[in-house]
C-alpha cells in the first residue's frame, strides 16, 4: 500500500496544455475516482503515475519516493486497460506469469500467485485458453488476474468496464469493489460515468479540461458541490439549473416567481439555482409552487422521470415515484423549496456552506 | 432464374471481361499449357515438336550437372538471401516505426531500389559498382585494403548477388511497417509495466503479432527469389559465369530455350521449377499452423 502524491504536475502535447499544474495527495489504501468528461485529462493522469507518460513539470511521488524519472516496470504499480491488453498468443496462465518471471521470481512463487489469482477471480478452468476463447468479462477478470499477481502497492485502472455491456458492468463493478474490499490496496480508478464513481469511490476527483474541479467523498459531492461543473455532472439524472436574479434575500427566477433564499446565502445579482430531480415534486406544498406542462414521461419501474415545461419555456426533470399517474401533455403544478436547492454565483462557484 | 435468363441479364459484363479473358487465355492459360505439352517433346522452335515422353526429365536427373549446379545455386540464394532481406526490412520498419519524423519521405526513399532493384540499368550499375577496378575497391583501396574479384570470383560471386537482394529490401519492409503499426500500443504499455525487457517485448509481442505478415513476407519473398533472374543473368553476361557461380535456374533455363533453343527441355525446366516453388510455399503454408496465429481466428 502506498500513497501518491502529485504536485505541480503540468503535461501539454506541444503547445496544448493538458494539465495545468495539478495537486492531489491520494491516501493510502483510498479507492479514488478520477472522473470528468472526455478530454478533461483524467486518462492522461493515470498514465502519468503510472509511467507511461512524461511529465513536463512538477514532481509525482508513489510513497515517499519520488518517481518522475522511475521507468513504469519500477514503480511497483499494475494496470488495468480499458481494451485489457491481453498478449493473445500466450494462455491466461502465462499473460498471468508473464510479469513475474519477467522479475525473475522463482518459479515456485509465480505458481502460487498465479494459483491464488485464479481462485480469488474464479478463472481457474480457463487458464490453459488463448485470449480469443473468452468472453468479454472473462477477459476483464484475467486482466484484473494479470495486476494482482504482482502484489502491487498501487493498482490504476483506466475504464476497465467500458467495453462491457450494461448488466456485466454493474457485476464486474460488485467485484471489484469486493477486490478493495479484500485488498485494501491504494486504487486509482479512471472513469467517465459518474455511476461507477459515486459506487465504487472512497473519494472522487471531478476534473474539467486539465484541472480539478472538485476532491471529495461520494456524499460530498453529491450535496454540495462547488461550483455547477461538478453539481451538474454528478448525479443522475442530471441536477436542473434555473437562472435568477438574487437581491434583498430574494431570489427571482426569470417568469416563474420569486424563492426567499435560505439563510447564509447571500447574493445579488445573477445566480443560478440548481435542484436534483428528487428534490422537486408535483404538488401545491412548497416555498415556491410554479405552473407548467409535462412534455414526456419516462416510466422506470421503481420511478418516474417527468419532463415539465414551464412558464418561462425552460423543461425541468422531476423524479417521482414508481406509481405516479402522470400522463404526456398533463398540466401540472410544480413545487420548489429552498432549502432542498444549490446556489451559484455568475462565475458558477457555490454560495453557502460547503461541507 | 434460369441460366439463359441469367445470361441476358449479365452479357454486359462479359462484354467488358472479353479483353481481360482474351488477353489471360491467349497470353496465359494457353502458353501455360503448351509449355506443359512442349515439357514432353523434343522442340526447337523452328520444326514441329516430337513426343519424347520422359525423356526430358530423364536426362535433367541423371546426366546434366548443370541443372544440379544451377539447383545448388538457387537454393543457396534463396537460403541466403530471403532470411537476411527480411530481417533487415524489419530492422528498418521498426527503426522507422519508432516515430522518426518525415516517414513518408524515408518510406519513398527506402521504397526506391525496390523500384529500380529489378531493373536492367541497375544491375548494370551493380556491376559497375563491384568490378575488380569499380567503386567499391576503389575505395577500399583508398583505406590499403585490397578488395576481392567480387563479381568475377566464384568464392564471391553468390554473396554480391545476395547484398543486390538486401538492398531490395523496400517492399516486404514497407508490410512490416504496416504490420507493426496494426500492434495495438496497450500490449507494449502493458509489458511495460510487467517490466519487460526490449528484447522480450520483440519476442513476446511483436514476432508473434508480426507472424502472419512474416509468413506473408517470407512467401512472397521466397518465391520471388527462386523466380530471380535479370541481376544474375545481367552480371554473370547471361551464362552464369564465373564458373558457373551465378548459374541461377531461371539463367540456365533462359539459355537452353534462347541460347541453344531446346525449347521441350526449357518448358521441362520450367515445370520443374514450378513443382518446387509449389512444394516449397506448401511447406510454407504446413508449417504456418504451428507459429503464424490470426488474431481473430476462431479457437
Amino acid at each position: 500500500m502506498a500513497s501518491v502524491t502529485l504536485s505541480d504536475v503540468k503535461k501539454s502535447y506541444g503547445n496544448v496544455p493538458i494539465i495545468h499544474g495539478l495537486d492531489l495527495e491520494v491516501q493510502s489504501g483510498e479507492f479514488l475516482v478520477l472522473v470528468g468528461p472526455s478530454g478533461c485529462g483524467k486518462s492522461t493522469l493515470l498514465r502519468m503515475i503510472a509511467g507511461l507518460e512524461d511529465i513536463n513539470d512538477g514532481v509525482i511521488a508513489i510513497g515517499d519516493k519520488i518517481v518522475n524519472d522511475l521507468p513504469a516496470s519500477q514503480r511497483n504499480l499494475s494496470m488495468v486497460f480499458q481494451s485489457y491488453a491481453l498478449y493473445p498468443h500466450m494462455s491466461v496462465r502465462k499473460n498471468l506469469a508473464f510479469g513475474l518471471s519477467n522479475l525473475k521470481m522463482p518459479r515456485p512463487e509465480i505458481e502460487r500467485r498465479v494459483a491464488d489469482a485464479a481462485r480469488i477471480l474464479q478463472i481457474e478452468p480457463l487458464m490453459e485458453r488463448k485470449p480469443r476463447q473468452l468472453s468479454g468479462g472473462q477477459k476483464q477478470r484475467v486482466a484484473i488476474g494479470r495486476a494482482i499477481v504482482r502484489e502491487p502497492q498501487l493498482f490504476l485502472f483506466d475504464e476497465p468496464l467500458s467495453n462491457l455491456d450494461a448488466e456485466l458492468r454493474v457485476q464486474m463493478r460488485v467485484e471489484l469493489a469486493g477486490l478493495y474490499q479484500r485488498l485494501g490496496t491504494t486504487m486509482i480508478y479512471v472513469t467517465h460515468d459518474q455511476t461507477e464513481a459515486m459506487t465504487m469511490a472512497t473519494r472522487i476527483v471531478v476534473l474539467n479540461k486539465g484541472r480539478i474541479e472538485q476532491v471529495g467523498t461520494p456524499y460530498e459531492l453529491y450535496n454540495f458541490p462547488r461550483n455547477k461543473f461538478v453539481a451538474t455532472f454528478i448525479g443522475s439524472p442530471k441536477m436542473n439549473m434555473l437562472d435568477a436574479q438574487a437581491a434583498g434575500g430574494k431570489a427571482d427566477i426569470a417568469g416563474l416567481g420569486s424563492l426567499a433564499l435560505p439563510q447564509g446565502i447571500t447574493a445579488n445579482g445573477p445566480i443560478s439555482i440548481g435542484i436534483r430531480p428528487e428534490q422537486l415534486s408535483l404538488g401545491t406544498s412548497g416555498d415556491l409552487t410554479v405552473p407548467g406542462k409535462v412534455t414526456l414521461v419516462e416510466y422506470l419501474g421503481s420511478e418516474v422521470f417527468i419532463y415539465v415545461r414551464l412558464a418561462n419555456e425552460q423543461t425541468v426533470l422531476v423524479q417521482g415515484a414508481g406509481d405516479a399517474k402522470t400522463r404526456n401533455g398533463e398540466d401540472v403544478t410544480l413545487t420548489i423549496n429552498a432549502s432542498g436547492a444549490h446556489y451559484f454565483d455568475a462565475e458558477g462557484q457555490r454560495l453557502g456552506a460547503v461541507e | 432464374m434460369s441460366i439463359r435468363s441469367k445470361l441476358r441479364r449479365s452479357w454486359p459484363g462479359y462484354v467488358f471481361l472479353t479483353p481481360w479473358l482474351i488477353g489471360f487465355f491467349l497470353l496465359s492459360i494457353f502458353p501455360i499449357l503448351a509449355s506443359l505439352y512442349l515439357a514432353f517433346t523434343d522442340y526447337d522452335a523452328v520444326n514441329a515438336p516430337v513426343w519424347v515422353g520422359l525423356e526430358n526429365f530423364q536426362y535433367m536427373f541423371e546426366f546434366d550437372y548443370r541443372f544440379w549446379q544451377s539447383l545448388k545455386v538457387t537454393f543457396l540464394f534463396v537460403v541466403l538471401s530471403v532470411p537476411a532481406k527480411l530481417i533487415f526490412a524489419l530492422i528498418v520498419a521498426m527503426l522507422l516505426d519508432k516515430g522518426i519524423r518525415a516517414v513518408g519521405w524515408y518510406r519513398a526513399l527506402f521504397y526506391l531500389p525496390s523500384i529500380l532493384g529489378g531493373s536492367i540499368a541497375v544491375a548494370i550499375l551493380w556491376r559497375q559498382l563491384f568490378n575488380a577496378d569499380g567503386v567499391i575497391n576503389s575505395a577500399l583501396a583508398v583505406f590499403g585494403i585490397q578488395g576481392p574479384y567480387w563479381l568475377s570470383d566464384p568464392n564471391y560471386s553468390l554473396y554480391t548477388l545476395v547484398v543486390l537482394a538486401i538492398w531490395q529490401f523496400g517492399s516486404p519492409m514497407l508490410i512490416f511497417l504496416a504490420g507493426l503499426r496494426a500492434i495495438p500500443q496497450d500490449l507494449y504499455e502493458a509489458a511495460e509495466i510487467d517490466a519487460a525487457t526490449p528484447s522480450r517485448k520483440f519476442f513476446a509481442i511483436t514476432v508473434p503479432m508480426l507472424a502472419p505478415v512474416i509468413f506473408f513476407n517470407l512467401v512472397l519473398q521466397m518465391i520471388e527469389a527462386f523466380k530471380s533472374f535479370s541481376g544474375a543473368f545481367i552480371i554473370s553476361g547471361g551464362t552464369g559465369a564465373p564458373l558457373d557461380s551465378l548459374l541461377f535456374f531461371t539463367v540456365y533455363l533462359f539459355n537452353e530455350a534462347f541460347s541453344y533453343f531446346r525449347m521441350g527441355y526449357a518448358s521441362a525446366l520450367g515445370w520443374v521449377l514450378l513443382i518446387i516453388i509449389a512444394a516449397f510455399t506448401a511447406i510454407a503454408f504446413w508449417t504456418s499452423k504451428y507459429w503464424v496465429h490470426y488474431e481473430n481466428e476462431r479457437g
